[in-house]
């Protein structure tokens, strides 16, 4: 492959990651063979940025005092995925504070929504599983929400289960940008955000929704299942079941552009 | 009783929705204000009509219904011919809001939030609606009316009980009066109509003042105006019809914050004159004033405004007989969304769509409205522009510090004799405002809002000005005798209520700091709570996507340090009590078989000797 572009570099946790101009942080670092933890982020679309799992520190200083002491200055707080990556910043992903803050916010929506791990289908093939595993989340911590979500099962081929939505957007962007057809749309604000179907009777049956659309395969919990495969991979031998969900981060790299 | 469905409403219901439609020629940029009017007609937005303007402005359903869904004012299910908010401002239930509501409720036979059976009236609450100076104060189908109290509360509901129309209640309910205590350069200008655009030679020269002057943003953020203008200036637009625009934030949604209505009901002429300096300087041909939807009541107003100005040739084509100096301005109503005043949340919602802040960069100056360069500015900022348009920079810097140049305006409330609008030069001490507004044991003052400062009496001597407290302009004041555990719980329900729900971290956060202060409130609290309350605030601060979330948790953080045992004196000597609480957990069975003996509780301790109820015959004392 012949890859004219200069590149240049920029350093996380103090390793040099080469990146295209335009390039997000994410997008360089996932390239690159190194993981950062995300959930609203996918390789085939463009970032948005809600879920904040990606948080990185960029350009903290470390400053000496006058009796010989140091002091570290945190750099700024960003979400790597919607941050472009530029030349020779210094970029901290993998530190206590960021993966404390990071095991919050999945604790976050352990609580908002209702996820029962042991009896559903997602179960070793969850984002949202698979990184609570990895950043050690031992349980949700904070009350429970008990919020009342849908079931509902008016479509043929898909059954949609929002106690596990965690407002990731995937689906609405899918369903708007691949499939052209604006099934998905979030409605509602605050903690009563909620994703809604393109009909007047607000039920996925009346949208023309089909089991072969992107919005259909992309969801990276337990809310957009196919009626009639459960459970064809049994529990043990899943995806992060063979893998945890940080190994072979280039699987996660952005889909190269055809030009 | 159910909406009567008949041909006859189902005929009307279409006539309405295609005059709106055709009245805003279809643009799906304008459909905050399709909605707003159709639901103005129609009392409610219905699926059917959701249906239908979906089809008339060719965007896909579940768009307009999450519009719809977004916005306090759009409500999807019928809330009656009678629709009551009641601000839930601090200060506004400290001057007796709740008690106050809890009257109307009881004479109309309502709950809050609910309708009642013959679908007549609805109460709740709302986030602040600009009148604390002058609360309680409540929203009838979006018109103010203020000064609440027990015989007003008593008048309306009987004149909703005879099925008055609004517009046949007296006058002097309505009426909202300016409150102005001490007037500088802005309030006290003489200025006539056109006096700063007849002083304009050239753009150049008009942003080289506007820059030497060190006009600086009054919303709070205090950005530089010149320089964002310039930036706005050397954008070049994109598309086939590059444009520039100039957008007025008028949505003033911080708590305690009333100086835009003011500016807007008396000064709009100047605020209208900024604006057409800004165009003039930036190269706009079109404006917009983003109106809050709790100021519907200025619309009329401000349009009549405008249409003088058209006629004095002060906006439209050729302003002044200058030729190819055209701009116009247009009035966008929001729809009861805090979110809003955050400029890129205003713009999502001034194109029509969920007001949710977009990244940034991009910024507002190069890819602002439709994609277009946009310099948005605070209602307060435009006014001062036209001022130094007009009256030049260095009259302007010659009042304030070196650092914040000219005045700032506060909107003054709270525990003081006369709460109102004062205008100060910047650098004025907390104690010096606190003397003037006739402010006695003052305990705290929260500063810029839910989102600012709450200072503590050994700060009285700090200045407002960009250089030590920046705010823009709320100024709440809390004596001796206020609870400052209740201000922080007020306005963490604030947050909660108003946070769009873009980013985990805020949607969640502000969400589980209630249910934190909630619990501490109940007696259930513990020190494990304090610290999850700081673990809450610290990832707010850090992971939020715009400041309303990186903000939520100030005022909390500030009374947590500064007023720690007003959270002491409510906590459980316990480390840790669950949050579930198994009294409440039976409430609902106590309302459903009308019981509140000893028996219908649970027995738990703190109850026992906080309430003495929940103790059983034979428990042990």
């Amino acid at each position: 492959m012949s890859d004219t572009q200069e590149t240049n570099c920029f350093f996380l946790d103090d390793e040099a990651i080469p990146f295209t101009p335009g390039q997000t942080i994410i997008q360089a670092a996932l390239t690159a063979g190194k993981y950062i933890p995300h959930l609203c982020y996918h390789p085939e679309f463009k970032p948005h940025g809600s879920c904040k799992l990606c948080t990185v520190r960029i350009d903290s200083r470390t400053i000496a005092t006058e009796d010989g002491q140091t002091i570290k200055i945190p750099g700024r707080a960003a979400a790597s995925c919607t941050t472009p990556a530029q030349a020779g910043q210094h970029v901290e992903s993998n530190i206590p504070e960021l993966l404390d803050l990071r095991r919050t916010l999945i604790q976050m929506l352990l609580v908002e929504g209702n996820h029962f791990c042991p009896s559903c289908e997602k179960s070793g093939s969850c984002l949202l599983q698979g990184l609570a595993y990895a950043l050690g989340v031992m349980n949700p911590h904070f009350p429970q929400y008990f919020s009342k979500r849908e079931v509902d099962a008016s479509h043929p081929d898909i059954l949609l289960d929002l106690n596990r939505c965690i407002l990731c957007e995937l689906c609405i962007r899918a369903s708007a940008e691949v499939d052209k057809k604006h099934v998905f749309s979030l409605s509602g604000r605050g903690h009563s955000k909620h994703l809604i179907c393109n009909a007047e009777s607000g039920k996925l049956g009346d949208t023309n929704f089909s089991a072969t659309d992107k919005a259909a395969n992309v969801c990276p919990v337990g809310v957009i299942l196919h009626k009639r495969h459960g459970f064809e991979t049994p529990y043990g031998q899943r995806r992060f079941d063979q893998n945890p969900i940080n190994a072979h981060a280039e699987q996660y790299a952005p889909v190269k552009e055809q030009v | 009783m159910p909406p009567v469905h008949s041909d006859a409403a189902e005929t009307r219901q279409s006539d309405v929705i295609a005059t709106v439609l055709a009245r805003y020629r279809h643009d799906p940029v304008y459909l905050m204000q399709i909605l707003r009017e159709v639901q103005e007609e129609l009392d409610w937005l219905s699926p059917s009509t959701l249906t239908a303007i979906a089809a008339g402005t060719r965007l896909p359903r579940a768009r307009v219904e999450g519009v719809a869904g977004f916005y306090h004012f759009f409500h999807q299910r019928p809330l009656g011919r009678y629709r009551v908010l009641w601000s839930d401002n601090i200060i506004e239930q400290m001057a007796g809001s709740g008690d106050l509501m809890g009257r109307m409720c009881k004479k109309l036979w309502l709950k809050p939030g609910e309708v009642s059976p013959d679908q007549l009236v609805s109460v709740d609450t709302t986030s602040c609606t600009g009148m604390s100076d002058q609360g309680p104060a409540i929203l009838v189908n979006a018109l103010p009316v203020t000064h609440m109290t027990s015989e007003r509360v008593d008048q309306v509901v009987a004149l909703i009980r005879q099925k008055t129309p609004v517009s046949e209640w007296p006058a002097d309910f309505f009426k909202v009066d300016d409150n102005i205590r001490r007037r500088d350069l802005l309030l006290g200008n003489q200025m006539a109509p056109g006096d700063a655009l007849r002083a304009m030679t050239d753009p150049q020269s008009v942003l080289d003042a506007i820059k030497a002057s060190g006009l600086r943003g009054r919303g709070g953020a205090g950005f530089s105006t010149g320089q964002k203008w310039d930036f706005c200036r050397n954008a070049v637009g994109s598309g086939e019809n590059p444009q520039h625009y100039v957008v007025c934030n008028a949505d003033e949604g911080e708590p305690g914050t009333f100086k835009d209505r003011v500016l807007l009901s008396s000064f709009a002429d100047l605020v209208f004159e900024g604006m057409t300096v800004a165009a003039y300087v930036v190269g706009a041909r079109k404006g917009f004033v983003y109106l809050r939807g709790e100021y519907r009541y200025l619309l009329g107003p401000l349009n009549a405004v405008l249409e003088k100005r058209r006629q004095s040739q002060l906006l439209g084509k050729s302003i002044q007989g200058r030729m190819g100096f055209d701009f116009d301005i247009e009035i966008h109503l929001g729809a009861g969304a805090y979110i809003c005043g955050e400029e890129t949340a205003l713009l999502e919602s001034l194109e029509g769509k969920r007001g949710v802040p977009r990244k940034r960069p991009p910024f507002p100056v190069t890819e602002g409205f439709l994609g277009q360069p946009t310099a948005v500015n605070n209602v307060e900022t435009l006014a001062a522009a036209a001022l130094i348009a007009a009256k030049g920079a260095d009259w302007y810097k010659a009042v304030g510090t070196v650092k914040s140049a000219g005045t700032k305006l506060l909107s003054v409330s709270g525990d003081c004799q006369w709460p109102g609008i004062y205008e100060y030069p910047y650098g004025v001490t907390v104690a010096q405002v606190l003397a003037d507004c006739g402010a006695r044991n003052t305990q705290a003052c929260q500063i810029a809002g839910a989102s600012g400062l709450c200072v503590a009496p050994d700060e009285f001597g700090r200045r407002l000005a960009f250089e030590d407290i920046p705010t823009g302009g709320s100024f709440m004041v809390f004596d001796n005798s206020r609870d400052m555990f209740a201000v922080a719980h007020n306005f963490a329900h604030f947050f909660a209520n108003e946070s769009c729900g873009f980013c985990t971290p805020c949607r969640v956060g502000t969400s589980l700091l209630c249910n934190a202060l909630d619990k501490i409130r109940d007696g259930h609290g513990g020190e494990y709570d304090i610290n999850d309350i700081w673990r809450i605030i610290r990832t707010l601060r850090t992971a939020s996507h715009c400041g309303l979330g990186q903000t939520a948790g100030n005022c909390v953080a500030d009374s947590l340090q500064k007023f720690r045992p007003s959270f002491e004196l409510r906590l459980n000597s316990r480390d840790f009590e669950p949050a579930f609480d198994l009294d409440q957990a039976l409430s609902r069975m106590r309302d459903v078989t009308g019981r509140d003996d000893p028996g219908a509780h649970f027995h738990l301790d703190h109850r026992k000797s906080k309430q003495g109820i929940g103790t059983k015959l034979g428990d042990p004392a």
